[in-house]
């Protein structure tokens, strides 16, 4: 172990203040009872009970719920299956230019991506509201959930899925009973990550909702053109919370089973 | 656990088990003309092969010779360009691998690791919609076969290389294929553990009678558990023969190169009466060998001899066709035999190899002694490639 230094003390410190001074700052001021954010008047929790008496702001968390789980759960099928495809059939003509186009919209600005979108769904006639934030959300989620599966899916051992074939199995059977489960950390991990970008996304959202279905961060960014209320403070402690513990439990989750793995191999080879 | 090692006795082969050479005996496999190309790269060249029930064939040769890709299209995991690949006479080309009655083990073993020991072996038995308990009986026999039944509930990175190298084995035989097919099935073990586990695999296949095709690019476990080789080399087959035949009776200068150590000598043939004489340097005796294929005076021909047909000697032994003088340059001291390496006058290296019957102290020839090397006229091969 390292001993103790003052140099590593101050940056450790200097670096998390830096980091979470700003959420610390909001999530107390949540707890105000002052209606002036930036008077401390004693700790409250009524902003939380009026949070959850604003319609506006429960149909908006109703609808980014919604819209968060169909999208990224359409993005992780597709995401896969183009990660698939990709890897998996080896030298085709033009593979990299698909597989170029597929991590495109990765560096693309969102204002462009959102724009295009709106483009197309006036173009065919969409009426905005919660199908075209959905499919908004699928397009660009897909293509994260693809990088990730296809990280995966390179280092997996194509042997198994021939001995899946070699087997018995129908090249589908291969992949639902050998390459699904065994790739399925990878999945879920794209999943959550479509879920994340799904729920924070301001910009696409913006270009393609309409006055039908609006999703919480618009409903945030426009309620703080107004001002700052400390709702939209106890709403973002809310988020904060929810997203703190989704990490923290996926972390644990992967950890422990690596964990497990280790303690396995090495029982394995003392035997 | 291990069965007698099998002899390589020329003799063997007459009395046992070869159908290759019954006239009426119906070949399992057939290889007819099959050609496989990937882009301009022939990996197959028009190759013709029967292979029979029962047998345990290898493919040994470097790597890129074909050896794997032939193993593949017997799985069905590659096709053939041209030619056909019958199958109890069947034409298997069409047919996709989950269709064949052919399984394979492959070199990675290929173990499903989120499947126990148990549902990696059911895991063919289950594709064929099994009733349970037929299922279970199986499994229970094949963890009985390959001594597996206390880790039955691991997964397969619980236990150890030589374990999961026998659950491969057991899930591939699971199905009671026609064929099995082994890819390099011991090239991750230790040495000490392949050879156990190259007797354990001669014993499995007379126990289940299957017809066992194996690739892999160590001589010595082709010879030990094949009954018939295959020596590849860009493609085609350069010799099949029983590894004896291979050993003692090598058709090329590659075949006789790759097997084995010996020494090969190049010169000119005079034919004499049913002897050939090869001259190979001036002022030395010509060798003096016995030849079983058309030979014209003054071809350029290659005569192969093994180290251990050598005698090295004081003096020249009578009884012997050919007398070669040299001095020891080297001497490899392997405990049980010695090679010594002499140089010819004329400038050749040949190796000789004589067992170790006395003790250290007491042996005859040290490094530069004068000796001279003694063979038979029936030792060594002529060979025209």
């Amino acid at each position: 172990m390292k001993r103790f230094s003052w140099f590593n003390a101050t940056s450790l410190t200097l670096g998390f203040v830096f980091l979470y001074m700003p959420m610390i700052i909001l999530v107390i001021y949540s707890f105000n009872a002052s209606k002036l954010v930036t008077v401390w008047a004693g700790f409250s929790t009524k902003w939380y009970v009026e949070l959850f008496h604003n319609e506006d702001f429960l149909a908006a968390a109703v609808v980014t719920l919604k819209v968060a789980v169909v999208s990224s759960t359409f993005a992780t099928v597709l995401g896969t299956m183009a990660a698939y495809v990709l890897v998996r059939q080896g030298r085709f003509h033009g593979r990299t230019l698909f597989s170029g186009m597929i991590y495109a919209p990765l560096v693309m600005p969102e204002v462009i991506t959102g724009l295009s979108l709106l483009l197309l769904f006036i173009g065919i006639g969409l009426d905005r509201g919660i199908v075209t934030i959905i499919l908004a959300h699928t397009t660009f989620a897909m293509c994260y959930v693809s990088v990730v599966v296809s990280s995966r899916l390179t280092t997996f051992d194509h042997s198994l899925e021939e001995a899946a074939l070699d087997l018995g199995c129908s090249p589908f059977e291969a992949f639902r009973l050998v390459t699904l489960p065994i790739i399925a950390p990878a999945i879920i991990s794209g999943w959550l990550l479509a879920f994340t970008l799904s729920l924070d996304d301001l910009v696409i959202a913006s270009f393609t909702s309409g006055p039908s279905a609006t999703t919480l961060p618009i409903k945030i960014f426009s309620a703080v053109r107004l001002g700052v209320s400390p709702e939209i403070n106890a709403l973002s402690t809310i988020m904060i919370g929810i997203v703190t513990v989704g990490v923290v439990s996926a972390s644990l989750i992967t950890k422990r089973a690596a964990v497990k793995r280790a303690r396995d191999e090495q029982s394995a080879e003392r035997s | 656990m291990a069965s007698a090692p099998r002899s390589s006795g020329i003799k063997h082969a007459s009395t046992a088990f070869a159908p290759w050479e019954d006239p009426d005996a119906k070949p399992l496999i057939q290889f007819k003309n099959v050609t496989k190309k990937f882009g301009d790269f022939t990996a197959i060249d028009d190759l013709t092969i029967d292979i029979y029930q029962r047998e345990f064939f290898a493919l040994l040769g470097p790597s890129g010779c074909g050896k794997t890709t032939l193993m593949r299209m017997l799985a069905g995991f590659e096709n053939p360009t041209r030619g056909q690949i019958l199958l109890g006479g069947q034409d298997i080309v069409a047919v996709p691998p989950n269709k064949r009655p052919v399984n394979m083990m492959f070199q990675s073993y290929a173990l499903f690791p989120h499947l126990s020991v148990w549902d990696n072996i059911a895991f063919g038995l289950r594709r064929d919609k099994l009733d349970q308990d037929k299922i279970e009986e199986r499994v229970a026999e094949m963890l009985r076969l390959t001594r597996l039944e206390q880790f039955a509930k691991r997964k397969p990175h619980q236990i150890s290389g030589g374990q999961r190298q026998r659950v491969a084995l057991a899930r591939s035989l699971a199905k009671a294929p026609k064929l099995l097919l082994l890819d390099e099935p011991l090239g991750a073990l230790d040495k000490k553990l392949r050879n156990e586990t190259q007797f354990e695999l001669m014993d499995i296949q007379e126990k289940t009678g299957t017809t066992f095709v194996i690739v892999t690019h160590d001589q010595e476990e082709a010879m030990t558990v094949a009954s018939r080789v295959a020596v590849m080399d860009h493609g085609k087959m350069i010799q099949v023969d029983t590894p004896a035949g291979i050993y003692e009776a090598p058709n090329s200068v590659y075949v006789a190169d790759f097997i084995g150590d010996v020494n090969i000598v190049e010169g000119n043939a005079t034919v004499q009466g049913d002897r050939v004489h090869i001259s190979f340097a001036e002022g030395a005796d010509p060798i003096i060998t016995a030849f079983d294929q058309p030979i014209s005076d003054g071809q350029r021909v290659s005569y192969a001899i093994r180290p251990e047909k050598i005698s090295v000697d004081r003096e020249p032994l009578a009884d012997r066709a050919n007398h070669v003088r040299g001095k020891i340059e080297d001497i490899g001291y392997l405990g049980d035999v010695s090679t010594y390496h002499v140089r010819l006058p004329s400038g050749g290296l040949i190796s000789a190899l004589m067992t170790n019957s006395r003790r250290l102290a007491r042996r005859d020839f040290t490094w530069d002694d004068e000796v001279w090397l003694s063979w038979t006229d029936t030792a060594g091969v002529l060979l025209t490639k």
